[in-house]
């Protein structure tokens, strides 16, 4: 594409006096080979990724129910007020006089982010939930050592996110996996055979990742504190109880949010997200540093900790998306995140209580945001749940997160958000339904789709096998 | 209710669900939740706003910020005051990309999968390495993770980096390795440089990798790299170093000097400063080093009818799929920034990138001389620089600083609390957004402070 001597930009004349490159630059520093890029006009440009953009869905395409990822609409207004040039213009190291509105924005997000959670302070240094989880490990493990303790292990349900116990490896511990009951929970009692005093932390979320509420939380938080171990929350699935329980009151001695996903900040096709951890009075000195602090009316950055794990991200996280999450607090109120949690859960129990008819529920009773469904019934007949999955993409809809928990064969695990309304997700129940039924006939049909995309099912074996990363001249040969 | 026009269902319609569940009230669908853990009392938040309240509320707060409009920014040590063409935020826009979720289902992800494509080559092209990630959070975590990867690969615990390298991220580097039981030294620096002289002796059989920078934090180009490549090579160590990709076009590729893992701050290629976040962190290695790569990769494949296509691949290294065995956790990353980036490159073009660098290099070059043609103000160090310089000045940073902002011009980074040696040092970056009557200004500003 593109063509020698097109342009796609203009910037202004060099204004000042124009020296050489070769003096200023001595010829061993320079670069050898030039750089091969195509040269496109401006319109060209725009066509091209115009053109990549509709071969792409968000949610603003249409119902996407990927479990355990929240995906909710995004308000425009978040957009706008994070494109401000006072927000979006404005350089980390100027001096604090000059950036005394993003403090404030700081300093407010997280007071009412304490509130929702019920923890005593936040950093916003982490800027993915996966970030989150290894600064919280950090803090746990900082905490530990100014105690004087070096503990090894940490403990990861079977259906927990994938990255819990690669996080914890990352922060140096070795995972213990605990097992969970038939109800679906946490195992209480080998939860209790695996405690001892090399525990330094077992990381949970509630509702757990089969949108179950661990109703032995209290009991599961006083077994890990006796022995001295603290309790990490995955604050991934956060929307379901906004207003209605807070992981502070439940013994959570950490907590990550998401803000892209509870906050309704947009996922950006994998990010930028934002994993700020919010903490209990006795971890705040191990924060990483700086906190936003207020002195009278003015806010200022707070690097005196002097137990501070150190930094996670060069500067103060991803800033720009906890502007979008304040501007949604902000609109939502107390009472607007509460129905928010509220019609996130009559949404996946309706959603449930319609599917379980066609496909089977290994759990059955109230969920909370979402719901794991199997598609063993189906596999018999001849197509699984990547199968439905494709097929659901021949319909417009964004298929449910699949495979996982690794604890459910076949699992489909569905989470509709409460923005949806009814019609969608009566629309998505008919269709599932319409897939089980095309599996009863021709199962085929299904292990073939998707039909209608840009691209049939793809090779993934085969890119992994003989990796092309990037673009090569000789392809054109 | 103020906030509910992000949700859909009517009164009519809880209703009908709840009758169709079969309880009374939502209240019930809450009831697994323990009594004595239900929250007894409302969340103490403000009060919901509408549209233009929150508008106004955030306009007024933005508005206590100065921004990079306002005033003349001479500020750099990582982020940077670059020209964004306006066709970057109209692409990033397209809610199909931003609204979008990680690309697991490839078939509907096409967009994405093939941006990142692209941005992998031309991350390959920048840094003449052969394989690239699809982002990383940020400059310093790319750095960090790339230090980490060099142990994995070499089977070494100690990495040596150099006191040249952004104290931000050496900040990030410390936390990583001291909570992964990884052993960092640091290495002297000369003149503003990496005391290259001292690595024949540092280098011993437990070094896994040098982390440099370059330019480095003073906005100097390395001079010894390739002797630093060959000292490390020799003992089956490896160089990692981080780069200012628009200083690319025109300074050699890391490749050249034997880079074997480049990392660096794509903030510059298309994104805004916005305080500090969201960056976009660069990661690119080495074919062999392919599978020991952190975080997400983008692979060409074909369809069922043997259509070009792409996909999320190598991903049984990842945390979705290897759990405790994954080379990283990352998941969310930096891809909507990434995409920023690949449509900046595509719309600059080689000339464009080439221009911008050569308009950082001279005007850089010129508020030098200009600078230090002033009485009690002196270069820092001698060598060679891109778009940043290290200045000694009569007084205090903070004081001339202060002196600045009033005629509306941000200053330089204060190198002291960094470098306690480096007292009344100021570190001023000149990109090429700013103009000559800007960079005069600048100096006219710090004469009257002599």
């Amino acid at each position: 594409m593109g063509r020698p001597g097109r342009k796609g930009y203009s910037l202004p004349q060099l204004d000042v006096p124009d020296r050489s490159v070769d003096e200023l630059l001595p010829a061993k520093m320079q670069r050898k080979a030039p750089l091969d890029m195509p040269e496109l006009s401006e319109g060209e440009v725009i066509r091209h990724y115009t053109e990549l953009s509709t071969r792409n869905h968000g949610v603003d395409s249409g119902f996407y129910p990927l479990g355990s990822c929240t995906m909710k609409y995004n308000p425009k207004v978040n957009e706008e007020v994070a494109g401000m040039p006072g927000f979006a213009l404005v350089h980390p190291l100027q001096d604090q006089s000059t950036i005394q509105g993003a403090l404030e924005l700081l300093y407010k997000t997280e007071k009412e982010l304490k509130e929702v959670t019920g923890m005593d302070r936040l950093t916003f240094q982490p800027v993915a939930g996966a970030h989150g989880e290894l600064t919280g490990l950090m803090v746990i493990q900082a905490y530990h050592r100014a105690k004087g303790e070096e503990r090894t292990k940490v403990l990861v349900p079977d259906s927990a996110h994938g990255t819990n116990p690669a996080t914890a490896t990352m922060a140096g511990y070795d995972v213990v996996q605990i097992p969970s009951n038939e109800q679906g929970l946490v195992d209480v009692k080998a939860l209790k055979e695996a405690l001892d005093e090399k525990v330094a932390a077992l990381m949970l979320t509630n509702p757990n990742t089969l949108g179950l509420f661990e109703e032995e939380i209290l009991e599961i938080s006083k077994a890990v504190h006796e022995v001295g171990g603290l309790l990490y929350y995955d604050g991934a699935n956060l929307n379901a109880i906004m207003g209605y329980a807070r992981p502070g009151d439940m013994g959570f001695d950490v907590v990550h949010l998401n803000l892209h996903k509870t906050f309704a900040t947009p996922h950006g096709s994998g990010g930028p997200g934002s994993g700020p951890i919010g903490v209990k009075e006795k971890l705040t000195p191990f924060l990483p540093v700086p906190l936003v602090e207020k002195d009278g009316a003015d806010y200022y950055l707070n690097y005196e900790l002097p137990q501070s794990i150190g930094k996670v991200h060069g500067f103060y996280g991803n800033f720009g998306v906890v502007v979008k999450a304040y501007t949604y607090l902000r609109m939502m109120g107390k009472e607007g995140l509460k129905q928010a949690s509220a019609d996130a859960v009559l949404n996946a129990n309706y959603l449930m209580e319609r599917l379980k008819k066609t496909y089977y529920l290994p759990y059955d009773r109230v969920c909370k945001h979402e719901f794991v469904l199997s598609a063993r019934e189906q596999k018999k007949k001849g197509a699984g749940a990547g199968d439905i999955a494709k097929a659901l993409l021949d319909y417009g809809y964004h298929p449910p997160t699949v495979y996982f928990p690794l604890i459910v064969e076949d699992a489909l695990m569905v989470e509709p958000t409460e923005t949806e309304g009814k019609e969608t997700l009566d629309g998505f129940a008919s269709t599932m339904e319409e897939i089980a039924e095309a599996i009863n006939k021709d199962p085929e049909k299904i292990k073939s789709a998707p039909h209608t995309t840009v691209v049939g099912r793809l090779n993934e074996v085969k890119a992994a096998r003989e990796p092309r990363l990037r673009w090569k001249r000789d392809d054109l040969k | 209710m103020k906030g509910a026009n992000f949700l859909s269902l009517t009164v009519e319609e809880r209703r009908e669900m709840l009758e169709y569940i079969g309880v009374d009230s939502v209240e019930e669908l809450f009831n697994d939740i323990p009594k004595d853990l239900k929250l007894q009392k409302e969340l103490d938040l403000p009060p919901a706003l509408s549209e233009e309240e929150a508008l106004k509320y955030l306009r007024n707060m933005a508005g206590k910020n100065k921004n990079l409009q306002d005033c003349v920014s001479f500020l750099g040590g990582g982020v940077y005051d670059h020209f964004i063409p306006s066709i970057v935020k109209h692409v990033t826009g397209r809610s199909e990309f931003y609204t979008a979720y990680t690309p697991y289902q490839a078939e509907i992800s096409q967009g994405v999968l093939q941006a990142i494509f692209e941005y992998q080559t031309m991350i390959c092209q920048l840094t003449g390495m052969e394989a690239a990630n699809a982002s990383m959070y940020d400059g310093a975590t790319a750095l960090a993770e790339g230090a980490v990867m060099a142990c994995a690969a070499t089977r070494r615990n100690k990495v040596l980096v150099s006191q040249s390298v952004n104290p931000f991220y050496r900040k990030v580097l410390e936390g990583y390795f001291s909570t992964r039981g990884l052993l960092l030294e640091e290495v002297p620096i000369k003149e503003g440089q990496t005391a290259i002289e001292k690595l024949e002796k540092a280098v011993t059989k437990d070094i896994a990798a040098l982390v440099v920078q370059t330019p480095n934090f003073f906005g100097l180009l390395e001079a010894g790299l390739d002797k630093a490549a060959e000292i490390l090579h020799k003992n089956k160590a490896l160089l990692v170093t981080a780069v200012d990709p628009l200083s690319l076009p025109l300074v050699q590729a890391p490749a050249e000097y034997g880079a074997d893992i480049v990392v660096g701050e794509g903030q510059g290629l298309g994104n805004t400063p916005s305080f500090g976040g969201p960056l976009l962190g660069f990661f690119a290695t080495r074919e062999k080093l392919i599978r020991r790569m952190p975080g997400r990769v983008v692979g060409e494949t074909v369809d069922n009818e043997g259509k070009r296509g792409f996909v999320l691949t190598l991903q049984t290294r990842e945390q979705h799929i290897r759990r405790e065995r994954a080379t990283s956790n990352i998941c969310s990353n930096q891809a909507l920034n990434a995409l920023a980036a690949t449509v900046y490159m595509a719309a600059m073009g080689p000339k464009g990138m080439r221009e911008v660098s050569e308009q950082c290099l001279k005007k850089s070059a010129y508020a030098r001389d200009k600078i230090t043609s002033l009485a009690g103000y002196d270069l820092a160090f001698d060598g060679t620089y891109f778009k940043e310089f290290a200045v000694k000045m009569p007084k205090d940073a903070d004081e001339i600083n202060s002196h600045l902002l009033k005629q509306d011009i941000l200053g330089g980074v204060d190198l002291a609390p960094y470098y306690p040696n480096l007292k009344n040092h100021m570190l001023l970056c000149v990109t090429e957004k700013r103009t000559k009557e800007e960079i005069d200004a600048l100096t006219a500003g710090l004469e009257g402070l002599k």
